[in-house]
């Protein structure tokens, strides 16, 4: 079986991430990068597919040249290989831009399963695996926290705002995984060592059939109009729990007519 | 006036709270058309919709539109952006919803902004980034707006709309068919509102200590009527269902008051309610970064400060 997970490198949340001032893209140097946290369960997730059916787990990124240092943990993980598009010409793509991008990528390197995390922490837009399904025109299987493949056929649990969905579809498709689906595992030493070593194909837009005028920031669709720093929330009422803590609390609610 | 679309969220036929959000935002900007997808219609629902500005529902209630997931909401909505020519389209900012945008947005070409706490004149959203700590306006610049608007970001408004009915049947394509929804088990919630919509949400961290210590958190939010959260310290620990982790890689919340007990409010849970329009939080630790963001905060043992706090509005009620 062919798996691609799809990774993206992210700014640390727990740097501070910013805006650039001149295009109004994020600053993918202000911030050490990351790989998306959520990310990570879509690794491991192709990692348990292969164990179980076999096959080949390809990682596919989409970024800037330091994202190498993002395709090479999920290398580390256990994938075998990786393809990284990376071209100036992609940087201020949007939600549909990028889906356009990795679509075409992923017809030119081929694919029975294509799996994501649900989300990046840094534009948590949730948009990628949706638009990828409907650009491929395979069955999307998103927000799983449950894979199961058999042959062709593969079934998820897709979590709801109610409960959960069982879905079933043929392969190919495109999967995305919500955080606790499994736990990620650790690269190992001999992982890491063994990541050196794995191959890494590096792919303009021209060699992944990508038309220069539907990407970048002139391709997007949309646009950031301005931006500023949120202004800090007044300070608030903080008291000290006197054996009236939760009376004075009430008040407060009382005075904001909550209660 | 401009005729707008509004994906209803309905959950067995109850059209759920969001929708009339969204009608009162797109009747701010235009005319709103709700867009009924699925099967479940009703005079009730069309009451509802009707009396929250809706001047035109569009019903397709076809039970195939149910047994897929999301294509053929993405199809219907395509279809009648080509007949209807919109100025824009809005959906919820729910995981469902936004994958509805996004399938939209590449079958029509146009542009997609999510989460938007706000819509204003050239639809123009505004939103707010990594974690609370940007705002940002944002714009849509080729094809039809697509904007998906977070849970509490306006007040439904009881404004009557003209309520025109239109029957629309929609020709799938095999692509919308490919993933078949063949069971959904829904679970048992109570009478406790959606995390996601609800205006009152009361969370509990790491302080809250075990699983059973929950019940103060349930009883808390219970007497406000709001929904349980729970910070990923809890969620992890094992002590609230997963699903209820409010935070950036679980969900976002919005609501009219947060109250955070026992949380001591690192930038992940932030990122998952700082848009809150007042926040209260209990906590021992002084220092916690929760009380930076506190409209009202109790340094103090919230097994002392939460019990009080519940029997006190009780006895208010």
């Amino acid at each position: 079986m062919n798996i691609v997970v799809c990774v993206k490198q992210v700014p640390d949340t727990a740097t501070e991430r910013k805006l650039r001032s001149d295009d109004k893209t994020l600053d993918r140097d202000a911030a050490d990068g990351v790989i998306n946290e959520l990310c990570e369960y879509a690794v491991e997730e192709a990692l348990l597919l292969k164990e179980a059916h076999g096959g080949e787990v390809t990682v596919l990124t989409m970024g800037p040249s330091k994202a190498t240092d993002t395709i090479r943990k999920a290398l580390a993980m256990g994938a075998d290989k990786a393809v990284h598009l990376v071209d100036d010409a992609l940087h201020g793509s949007d939600a549909l831009s990028t889906s356009y991008a990795m679509a075409q990528t992923l017809k030119t390197i081929g694919f029975d399963v294509v799996i994501l995390g649900s989300e990046s922490t840094d534009a948590r837009t949730g948009l990628l695996a949706a638009m990828l399904a409907e650009r491929l025109g395979v069955p999307q299987l998103t927000q799983a926290n449950k894979v199961d493949i058999d042959g062709t056929a593969i079934a998820i649990q897709r979590l709801t705002d109610y409960g959960h969905d069982k879905v079933e579809a043929s392969l190919p498709a495109v999967v995305s995984v919500v955080e606790k689906i499994n736990e990620p595992r650790y690269p190992s030493f001999k992982g890491i060592m063994a990541a050196k070593k794995k191959p890494v194909q590096t792919l303009g837009i021209a060699e992944a059939g990508i038309d220069a005028s539907q990407v970048g920031l002139a391709g997007a669709w949309s646009e950031v109009v301005d931006f500023a720093a949120a202004p800090p929330r007044a300070a608030g009422t903080i008291v000290t729990d006197q054996g009236d803590g939760g009376t004075g609390a009430a008040e407060f609610l009382a005075s904001k007519k909550f209660i | 006036m401009a005729e707008i679309l509004v994906l209803v969220e309905q959950l067995d036929g109850d059209v759920k709270k969001v929708t009339l959000e969204l009608l009162a935002l797109a009747r701010s900007l235009g005319s709103p058309s709700a867009v009924w997808a699925g099967p479940g219609y009703s005079a009730e629902a069309k009451a509802k919709l009707a009396g929250h500005g809706a001047d035109k529902i569009y019903v397709a209630d076809a039970a195939e539109i149910a047994d897929h997931v999301v294509a053929p909401k993405a199809e219907l909505l395509a279809q009648l952006v080509a007949s209807a020519a919109p100025a824009a389209v809005l959906v919820a900012a729910t995981a469902e919803g936004k994958e509805v945008a996004g399938r939209l947005a590449v079958k029509t070409g146009s542009g997609v902004i999510t989460d938007a706490v706000g819509l204003g004149e050239g639809f123009v959203a505004d939103q707010s980034i990594f974690g609370g700590g940007v705002n940002v306006h944002s714009r849509v610049t080729k094809g039809t707006p697509i904007v998906a608007v977070r849970p509490n970001s306006t007040a439904p408004v009881a404004e009557a709309g003209a309520g025109a009915e239109e029957q629309v049947s929609v020709a799938l394509s095999d692509a919308a068919r490919a993933a078949r929804i063949v069971e959904r088990v829904k679970q048992d919630k109570g009478a406790r509102p959606e995390l996601a919509e609800a205006a009152v949400v009361v969370s509990g961290g790491r302080g809250v200590g075990s699983a059973e210590n929950f019940a103060l958190i349930e009883r808390l939010a219970d007497s406000l009527g709001g929904a349980v959260g729970a910070s990923r310290a809890a969620t992890d620990a094992g002590w609230y269902p997963h699903q209820f982790q409010v935070g950036q890689t679980g969900k976002t919340v919005s609501p009219q008051l947060y109250i955070a007990a026992g949380i001591s409010g690192a930038i992940q849970h932030r990122a998952g309610m700082q848009t809150a329009k007042t926040i209260v939080a209990i906590n021992k630790d002084p220092e916690a970064p929760i009380f930076e963001l506190a409209d009202y905060g109790v340094v103090g043992d919230l097994f002392k400060v939460v019990p009080q706090l519940t029997d006190e509005i009780e006895k208010r009620k």
